[in-house]
């Protein structure tokens, strides 16, 4: 392989921005990315006329053909570059790579990132949960009864199996987040949960519970980008993009290459090479938690831990805030909110706010160095961001 | 009640799948030029890209590599089947397919538990692959 073109220190996020979060039946998906992107404007100090370029992924409540041209139609913005990007979860990160690449090439200076969806009141529960079914295969998969819940349980099961994570060391990691939302203002979940809280919720897919799944919210998240020579002219502390990689192994478990390794190890490796740093450099780390199992093992692919040691590594208190890792310190899509591609993009925010301080309780002392992870469909697609509050 | 649950649904990849099922027969796919077997019915060889492509009937036997208890039908219509177990069946001829496991002993399943094929009812002829466990 050739040597991948460099993104180090060429772009940074200048502004970002999350819409009202939980159950917000006032509001269209549409309307919740709006809400969203005004307010990372807003955080940017930059004008709607700026923004020549907008990425946004998917919609599952509202699945208009060309989401990202009726997004920009919806916004009153007439980009030179639009897509609509569709890698499920990891598609936010994703999204900020070919933003990056973009912007580096001059083929945009300010690129608006969107995402979200009206899921708690677009749609029904039974809806909701039927049309995340899908994600499973027409054909092998969902004659079976499969559900998105039961193929990470699937993961889990072999998990414990192997390497003798416990049920409820999957359940600290539930518990680990809840504390981190009551500290953020925005989060879907205001009240706490205890260990037992999470054992004794009502089982979805064993070994798997009702608190150890993401939330199905309404959210809308946004951010913006933009070269590293524009960002120190603008309103708030610009957060440089480090480095940046993707792997995808598969879609279907069925055809998962295995079931305790997966791409992050890939894009992990890819990220910490571009930006000359390794998992002793992160500060604070927002990883994609759309199920227990899964930050586990983001941790132990990402090199914070050794296979098979996520699990303890939540248990002893490491990934709290005051720990040695502070993990999804917005409360992950466990606790801050899910929305489609919008859950992974808090990731990206939550980040940045760390890198530029000021969250009171919640901030990560000293925070210098973020690693995002996002990941899509059943752990197969994965991208992982590091970012930084000074040039590399 | 099986008869309720989705019937199969045959595209240009799989009827030959499909149709020996109704026969009682568990088929996969085998490529002539490098020998990979696949599950999930393709055109082309994942591996190595060949178009000569042939089907071989598997044993029917294997092995579960996971599997989950499910509580929570994704469609209305499991959620008469719940709890009821779907899993990742590794072939001893190597691809892994999706299965619910049947039978009365169905839920006490195990990682690494021995299973063969059985072929369930849909309706109108239409045969699923499923399986039983067969212990050690």
């Amino acid at each position: 392989m050739t040597a991948e073109f460099s993104l180090r220190n060429k772009v940074a996020i200048v502004g970002v921005g999350e819409s009202d979060i939980g159950r917000v039946p006032h509001m269209t998906g549409l309307g919740l990315n709006a809400q969203a992107a005004r307010r990372a404007l807003d955080d940017a100090g930059l004008k709607v006329s700026d923004i020549d370029g907008v990425l946004t992924a998917y919609s599952f409540t509202e699945p208009y053909f060309m989401l990202g041209s009726v997004l920009c139609e919806y916004l009153g913005i007439k980009p030179r570059l639009n897509a609509s990007m569709i890698v499920g979860g990891a598609s936010p990160a994703v999204m900020l790579r070919h933003a990056a690449h973009a912007i580096a090439l001059g083929q945009a200076e300010a690129v608006l990132i969107c995402a979200g969806e009206n899921r708690a009141t677009g749609q029904s529960r039974d809806q909701a949960v039927a049309a995340l079914a899908a994600v499973g295969h027409p054909y092998f998969e969902q004659p079976y009864g499969t559900s998105i819940p039961g193929f990470y349980a699937m993961i889990a099961q072999r998990h414990m199996h192997e390497y003798g994570t416990t049920r409820e060391q999957l359940a600290h990691v539930a518990v680990n987040t809840r504390k981190h939302a009551l500290l953020h203002p925005n989060a879907h979940m205001k009240k706490p949960s205890t260990l037992q809280d999470v054992l004794s919720a009502k089982p979805i897919a064993d070994p798997l519970g009702m608190l150890d799944c993401c939330l199905i919210s309404d959210a809308g998240g946004a951010f913006i980008v933009t070269s590293a020579q524009r960002a120190a002219d603008l309103k708030a502390r610009p957060v440089y993009l480090q480095g940046i990689g993707e792997f995808h192994t598969h879609e279907h478990l069925m055809c998962a290459p295995s079931l305790t390794a997966f791409g992050a190890t890939h894009s992990g490796h890819a990220a910490y090479g571009m930006a000359g740093l390794g998992p002793q450099d992160i500060d604070v780390a927002q990883l994609y938690d759309c199920f227990t199992i899964v930050p586990i093992i983001e941790l132990e692919e990402l090199g914070f831990c050794k296979p098979g040691e996520g699990g303890a590594f939540f248990e002893a208190g490491h990934a709290s805030l005051g720990g040695t890792l502070p993990v999804n310190t917005h409360g992950g899509m466990l606790s801050h909110a899910h929305a489609g591609a919008a859950g992974g993009l808090f990731g990206i925010v939550e980040a940045v706010r760390q890198l530029r301080g000021g969250l009171g309780e919640r901030q990560v002392e000293g925070a210098e160095v973020a690693l995002v992870h996002n990941e899509g469909g059943i752990l197969s697609s994965h991208c992982t961001l590091i970012l930084a509050n000074e040039k590399g | 009640m099986s008869q309720t649950l989705p019937k199969p649904i045959a595209n240009a990849d799989s009827a030959p799948y499909w149709d020996a099922a109704r026969e009682h027969r568990l088929v996969i796919r085998r490529c002539r030029d490098c020998g990979a077997l696949h599950f999930m019915p393709r055109y082309i060889c994942p591996e190595c890209w060949s178009e000569a492509l042939e089907w071989v009937e598997s044993a029917g036997k294997g092995q579960v590599h996971s599997f989950s208890i499910i509580h929570r039908a994704p469609l209305a219509e499991f959620a008469l089947r719940v709890p009821y177990v779907t899993a990742l069946i590794e072939l001893d001829e190597g691809p892994r397919m999706v299965a619910n496991i049947l039978g009365d002993d169905a839920l006490s399943v195990a990682i690494g538990d021995r299973v063969s094929v059985t072929f369930e009812d849909r309706g109108d002829g239409a045969l699923i692959p499923q399986f039983k466990r067969t212990g050690v």
